[in-house]
């Protein structure tokens, strides 16, 4: 997962905690050549500053994610009531703000927004191969556009093969990456969920998962072009 | 996040993101009737969390009045969106654990029953598998006292009699695909609106929610097309009833434990021994494994279901059936018990199935001869000296023999067992009181 940069460096323990708690990665940046060294390959996913404490050192914190060829984005500042009027004319320098003190949960649903809007970084994770799709956030499957009605563990089966095209797999492989706890199916589990899945996916998409005989299961083409 | 957190968190987004309305909690009694409540989303996630509360003296075989209060706890696994109803306003179901109120197991769950008895197999290092077939009806909507009136029969459908049945059976099919049961085979058997789905293998507790699933989608798709479909053993006279032959296999791991190269049969040691189990104690079970007065109509001779405790590959009168599997498919060696009828409790049945089993597997026990001969056309005299006896003969009969069982009660637990023989004695009692149109006929005039 990318990595959201927050000023200043420690950040307020709340606004550390409310990350957390929503799953973001993030890590404390103090200084403008912090956020610049500290950057990871791939580059900040999205910024949160808070500007109450040292309002001058964290618009220039702003400045600097912005004022560059790809611009960091979603970028949300935490401002207090007396700071409104900073926010004048600095509309380049942040897509939304929050008020301090802040809710913890306004912060969050901001961010989710925010990021969803955004189309990148912390956007619900997608897995798509040859007409179906996982939506790994909500838990949802589809099959040429029509949601499949899974249990638990048909989900995560076909999740974990679906991210994995290609590969084959034992069955002792799939149990203990996929099941990974005692269980009263068995070794053979694999097989009866595997015939459960290729129902569900119906007959034009049941070839999605090919038997490997004498081996085990293979979702989709083989890298191999076999 | 563990296991169990993630099975609840997939749940709850799901009731979220399928736009689900209502929550059917799915639980068993003893004599195997599914028992449902309904909850909204709202309830569910304290549900998943500390279960419902409801009264178990409502019940039958539950609880006494003076400890009520039994706790439904969800088995996040078993989670379902239902494929039938208002696709706008969805109903899941979720099958239920019942416990006390202090957590610990409830005695008179018959899923907590099939647990124990999965959990003593587990500890020897064995899963144990089943793959039903499933024979029922497709009767005209019954009137009270009538005689059940075929589909294909005429009469009922005026016009393409069978295609109304198969497609019954296709519609059937489908909903039991998509609501994770898989099928292998499905056919019209030989009696007149008879049919069989046959399932394919799986964990016995899975397949125990399956057939509960099974017999309440094979009764919702008839009812839809304005059809009964039943599961009475022996609904009709002179043509055969309808049995639930079990397929029992126990794997070790990935190997199939009941299979060894080197036996002329491919049959191993824990094979033998736990048909020998399920031979041996095969009277004592009959009365879970058969549980109504009507279940031994169909236990007689002349209609393809067994009469004698007896064992053989290719014989289809004796008890057990050892098919022979596929070449170069060691997996698939199996054993066929043919007794039960599908009214049973699959629960309790599955329960004492294996629980003979692992008797004779535990204790060595020895497998008499393959019985290959036609046992029908034996005398007792014949029977006597192979030293092959016969199931029960009667509701009372194997009711007798089960209260004398260690085995039975071990397996089913003192709350169990006594409430079952109780409500069953009193089930002979009343059927022993009736006078049938077969005495009438009978004796009104000679006598």
């Amino acid at each position: 997962m990318k990595l959201v940069a927050v000023y200043p460096d420690p950040p307020p323990p709340e606004l550390a905690r409310t990350l957390d708690l929503a799953g973001y990665k993030w890590a404390a940046v103090g200084s403008v050549e912090d956020a610049a060294s500290n950057e990871p390959a791939n580059g900040w996913s999205g910024a949160i500053v808070a500007c109450d404490a040292d309002p001058d050192g964290a618009w220039a914190v702003c400045r600097s994610l912005r004022k560059r060829d790809t611009p960091v984005s979603p970028l949300l500042v935490l401002v207090s009531g007396s700071q409104l009027a900073d926010l004048e004319l600095r509309n380049d320098l942040f897509d939304d703000f929050c008020l301090t003190p802040f809710h913890p949960s306004e912060v969050a649903a901001r961010l989710k927004h925010l990021f969803w809007r955004g189309g990148d970084g912390v956007r619900p994770e997608l897995v798509e191969y040859s007409g179906l799709a996982l939506n790994l956030e909500t838990y949802q499957a589809s099959i040429a556009g029509k949601p499949l009605d899974l249990t638990y563990m048909e989900y995560e089966l076909l999740k974990f093969l679906a991210q994995h095209p290609g590969k084959v797999f034992t069955r002792e492989m799939l149990l203990s990456r996929v099941w990974g706890y005692e269980y009263y199916g068995g070794a053979r589990t694999v097989d009866v969920h595997i015939r459960r899945l290729r129902a569900k996916l119906g007959e034009e998409h049941a070839n999605l998962i090919q038997t490997v005989r004498s081996v085990g299961y293979r979702f989709g083409q083989s890298r191999w072009g076999s | 996040m563990g296991v169990l957190d993630q099975q609840r968190d997939y749940v709850l987004r799901t009731v979220e993101e399928r736009g689900v309305r209502l929550i059917r909690l799915w639980f068993t009694d003893v004599l195997g009737n599914l028992k449902s409540f309904a909850i909204s989303p709202a309830e569910l996630e304290n549900a998943l969390d500390d279960g419902m509360t409801f009264d178990g003296s409502s019940i039958d075989g539950f609880s006494r009045i003076q400890e009520s209060d039994v706790l439904a706890i969800p088995d996040p696994n078993t989670f379902e969106v239902l494929p039938w109803g208002d696709p706008k306003a969805a109903e899941a179901r979720v099958f239920c654990d019942i416990h006390h109120l202090d957590g610990t197991p409830f005695h008179g769950d018959p899923r907590q029953v099939l647990r124990r008895q999965l959990d003593a197999a587990h500890d020897m290092g064995f899963t144990f598998y089943v793959a039903p077939d499933i024979e029922f009806f497709y009767f005209a909507p019954p009137e009270r006292g009538q005689t059940p009136v075929p589909l294909d029969e005429g009469g009922f459908f005026d016009l393409t009699t069978n295609d109304v049945a198969g497609s019954l059976r296709k519609q059937t099919i489908r909903t039991l695909e998509t609501m994770s049961i898989p099928v292998e085979y499905s056919f019209h058997e030989d009696a007149p609106s008879q049919h069989e789905i046959d399932l394919r293998h799986t964990d016995a507790l899975t397949m125990a929610d399956s057939i509960m699933t099974f017999r309440l989608v094979v009764k919702e798709v008839a009812a839809t097309n304005g059809v009964h479909a039943t599961f009475m053993p022996k609904p009709l006279e002179g043509v055969q009833g309808s049995g639930m032959h079990v397929h029992l296999s126990l794997f070790a791991g990935d190997e199939n434990a009941f299979y060894d190269a080197d036996d002329p049969n491919n049959l191993s040691p824990v094979a033998k021994s736990f048909m020998a189990g399920l031979l041996r104690h095969a009277a004592e079970i009959t009365a879970i494994t058969n549980q109504t007065v009507n279940s031994y109509k169909r236990l007689v001779p002349g209609f393809e279901a067994p009469v004698h405790v007896s064992w053989a590959r290719n014989n289809r009168s004796g008890l057990i059936r050892v098919p022979i599997p596929k070449r170069g498919n060691p997996n698939a060696t199996r054993i066929e018990y043919r007794s039960p009828d599908p009214a049973c409790n699959p629960y309790l049945a599955f329960a004492v199935l294996l629980a003979a089993g692992l008797r004779g597997v535990r204790e060595g026990y020895e497998l008499a001869p393959e019985a290959d001969a036609n046992l029908f056309e034996m005398t007792d005299a014949q029977l006597a000296t192979l030293g092959i006896d016969q199931l029960p003969q009667s509701l009372s009969d194997s009711l007798r023999v089960m209260e004398g069982s260690e085995l039975v009660q071990e397996a089913l637990g003192e709350h169990i067992f006594e409430w079952f023989l109780r409500n069953k004695r009193s089930e002979w009692r009343a059927y022993k009181t009736h006078v049938s149109a077969f005495e009438i006929d009978r004796y009104l005039k000679a006598l």
